[in-house]
């Protein structure tokens, strides 16, 4: 068997088509798809409906895994740089209320202030100046000549006017280096007021945006409301660009969103506006890079999925396949027993109607005979019209039919005698010449020719001579089917050294091709479906065979013939 | 055979009377009868070496007949003869006349003559 047969429904073959199998038979393919899509449905289905949720659970596990991860890091981050500029903010007030503006504008006193602020707060601080109530710088101490410049039309002066405090965007100003301005206001007893300023440097929160350990190619900067980069990016600009990304709308806590690059790049980005300043911190992550992990948990579950369902048609396939291959054997045994029982009780009937009709016939033609056999008497023994041969050849021809008639009457006695099942003596040659002598008129009329010849050294041995009959019936059957008028039939048969006889009827006729060859013993398998065959008569010929404990085998070849060997036990098991 | 006295039962008159008849022609005593009771009937009257009875009759079988003439003459010897091939009959008959002395109908006259030779020859040294 091939392994696509293992894996499919048997019945493609031309049995199917038989008008007894069809009517009787379960149709295998459709049992074969129906235990297939049921079987299929029940383990696939639950298997398959598993793997889409778990898919989408640990896609979305993942997903939200990182988006948490994104918004945690920028609001830590906002937590310090946040507290950078209010301890900062927070020293220069108290400055600017400890101290009167002559105080602080006298002597070395702004840079005695400058020295300790750097000492107490590390980096940060760059210089710092007081501006009057005109906008101009009047004192200044730090690394740059700017002394008595004018500031009164700087959005942050402006700003801190109004607001008494500010903390301004990133900008170059007049010393042409990026920084942020923080200035406090101090209103004096006279009306008029004063502003410290202090310049940090934003040197601070590069080094700690830069240290930050962001997976997924993560890019982590600030910028301002207007969307100009306030530190320098990794993948997005340098300070002071315009960020290629739109502003994220204000919410008052850290959050998250997905967007894409304008090369299309999908990109997650945590934002938070940091509070009283005009900063929003960023951190952009390339979302491809972040999903990596889950792309090759993805593939892992595809491959097992694939896998699975594999593994599982295959046991489907192979075990629907397996059950309804049984099945057809059983039910192919199941009908080819309940048509030998069919065939049987037929052959009873007619053993029982050849009975009837012979012992009818009889009858009159003893009655026959002995009238006839009394005229002959009274012509031959009384002598007294001896002398007329018209009259005796007309009485030697009644006689004549009489007897064959007779040989016929016995024949179908006989035949309907060895139908029912015994053991008896068996003598092979009057046996073939019983059955012969049914087909002695076709074989005239076809001018078959016939040869018979049955070994002397075959004893009569112990058998069931029905069965025999039956057998030998079939077999010469077939022959006259298969032969051409004036073809011809061999019969013969000859002991075996292994104390078997041996039986071959062979014939001259159309042969069998190598394809039928294999299944002709099969019930149902005729090629005569259509003209009166049943496909059932070498079945049952295979079947009798070795209920008599004989074996029956077959060569043949196409238009050159056909040749069937038995071999039956001469000694009887017991 | 011309001291030996045959007796032919059968129900079909027309068959025992001819084949009476032809025995007679060959110069063997030959008495028929249709039926059990005329066949006894005569049996009594007559020492009969031979019946020729027909196995299946109507009423009392051939073979039934044969143990009712038997215990009136045990020296009577019988052939049974048949027009039905049943399995039954044909075991019985063979059975109690021994399967040579069985014969089919129709029956030949001569092998009839046979068996009735080899009947009584068979027996001929008691």
């Amino acid at each position: 068997m091939s392994l696509w047969e293992k894996f499919t429904s048997p019945e493609r073959d031309k049995s199917m088509t038989h008008p007894i199998r069809s009517k009787y038979l379960f149709n295998y393919r459709r049992i074969w798809r129906t235990a297939v899509l049921l079987m299929g449905s029940v383990a696939l289905l639950p298997l398959i409906i598993i793997t889409v949720i778990d898919y989408k659970v640990t896609q979305n596990a993942i997903e939200s895994e990182f988006l948490l991860r994104t918004t945690r890091i920028v609001s830590n981050n906002n937590r310090n740089i946040s507290f950078f500029l209010t301890e900062r903010k927070s020293a220069l007030d108290y400055i600017v209320h400890a101290n009167s503006f002559e105080n602080l504008a006298h002597g070395d006193r702004l840079s005695t202030i400058l020295i300790d602020l750097k000492k107490s707060f590390g980096g940060g601080f760059v210089d710092l100046g007081l501006i009057n109530s005109s906008g101009v710088q009047s004192v200044y101490e730090g690394p740059y000549s700017l002394k008595d410049k004018d500031y009164h039309d700087q959005e942050w002066y402006r700003q801190a006017v109004q607001n008494g405090v500010n903390v301004s965007d990133v900008f170059l100003g007049y010393r042409n280096v990026p920084h942020i301005v923080i200035a406090i206001k101090k209103n004096m007893p006279d009306g008029s007021f004063f502003i410290l300023r202090a310049a940090i440097d934003v040197a601070p929160f590069e080094t700690l945006l830069s240290n930050l350990e962001l997976a997924g190619n993560g890019d982590a900067f600030m910028i301002n409301h207007e969307g100009i980069l306030q530190t320098n990016s990794k993948f997005y600009g340098k300070v002071l660009d315009k960020l290629p990304l739109p502003v994220p709308q204000y919410s008052p806590k850290s959050n998250v969103l997905e967007g894409n690059t304008k090369e299309g790049k999908a990109v997650v980005i945590g934002y938070r506006f940091i509070d009283q300043s005009p900063f929003i911190l960023m951190v952009v992550k390339d979302k491809r890079e972040l999903m990596k992990p889950w792309f090759r948990t993805r593939i892992k579950l595809i491959l097992f999925l694939i896998f699975s369902i594999t593994v599982i048609s295959g046991v489907i396939l192979g075990t629907a396949s397996y059950m309804v291959r049984k099945m057809k054997i059983a039910d192919d045994r199941r009908l080819g027993t309940f048509h030998q029982a069919e065939y049987a009780n037929k052959m009873a009937s007619i053993g029982r109607l050849a009975a009837s009709v012979a012992h009818e016939i009889n009858n009159p033609l003893a009655i026959i005979n002995e009238k006839a056999g009394l005229i002959k008497d009274l012509f031959v023994i009384k002598n007294q019209y001896a002398h007329d041969e018209k009259l005796m050849t007309l009485v030697d021809s009644i006689l004549r039919s009489v007897k064959r008639t007779g040989t016929i009457t016995k024949r179908l006695l006989s035949f309907a005698r060895n139908l029912q099942a015994s053991i008896e003596p068996v003598n092979l040659k009057e046996t073939f010449q019983e059955v012969l002598g049914f087909m002695d008129k076709e074989a005239q009329f076809r001018q078959i020719d016939i040869i018979l010849e049955i070994d002397e050294h075959i004893p009569v041995f112990e058998s069931d001579r029905g069965k025999l009959q039956q057998i030998f019936l079939n077999l010469i059957n077939n022959a006259f089917a298969a032969v051409n008028n004036s073809g011809r039939i061999e019969i013969k048969a000859k002991m075996e050294e292994n104390g078997f006889i041996s039986i071959v009827v062979a014939d001259n006729g159309c042969g069998i091709p190598e394809n039928d060859l294999k299944k002709i013993f099969e019930p149902f398998y005729s090629t005569k479906t259509g003209q009166g065959g049943t496909g059932l008569g070498l079945s049952i010929t295979y079947n009798l065979t070795q209920e008599i404990g004989g074996k029956i085998r077959v060569v043949s070849e196409l238009n050159k013939g056909t040749t069937f060997t038995i071999s039956i036990p001469l000694e009887r098991e017991k | 055979m011309e001291n030996i006295k045959v007796l032919l039962v059968d129900d079909e008159a027309e068959l025992v009377e001819t084949l009476a008849e032809r025995l007679v022609i060959r110069d063997i005593p030959a008495d028929w009868a249709t039926g059990a009771e005329e066949a006894l009937y005569k049996a009594d009257r007559n020492p009969y070496d031979i019946a020729v009875l027909d196995v299946k009759m109507p009423g009392i079988s051939g073979i039934a007949l044969k143990k009712l003439m038997e215990q009136k003459n045990p020296l009577m010897k019988f052939i049974f003869m048949t027009g039905h091939g049943s399995e039954a009959d044909f075991k019985a008959g063979s059975i109690e006349a021994g399967s040579e002395y069985y014969l089919v109908k129709p029956v030949n006259i001569e092998d009839l003559i046979k068996k009735m030779n080899e009947v009584i020859s068979v027996t001929g040294g008691e």
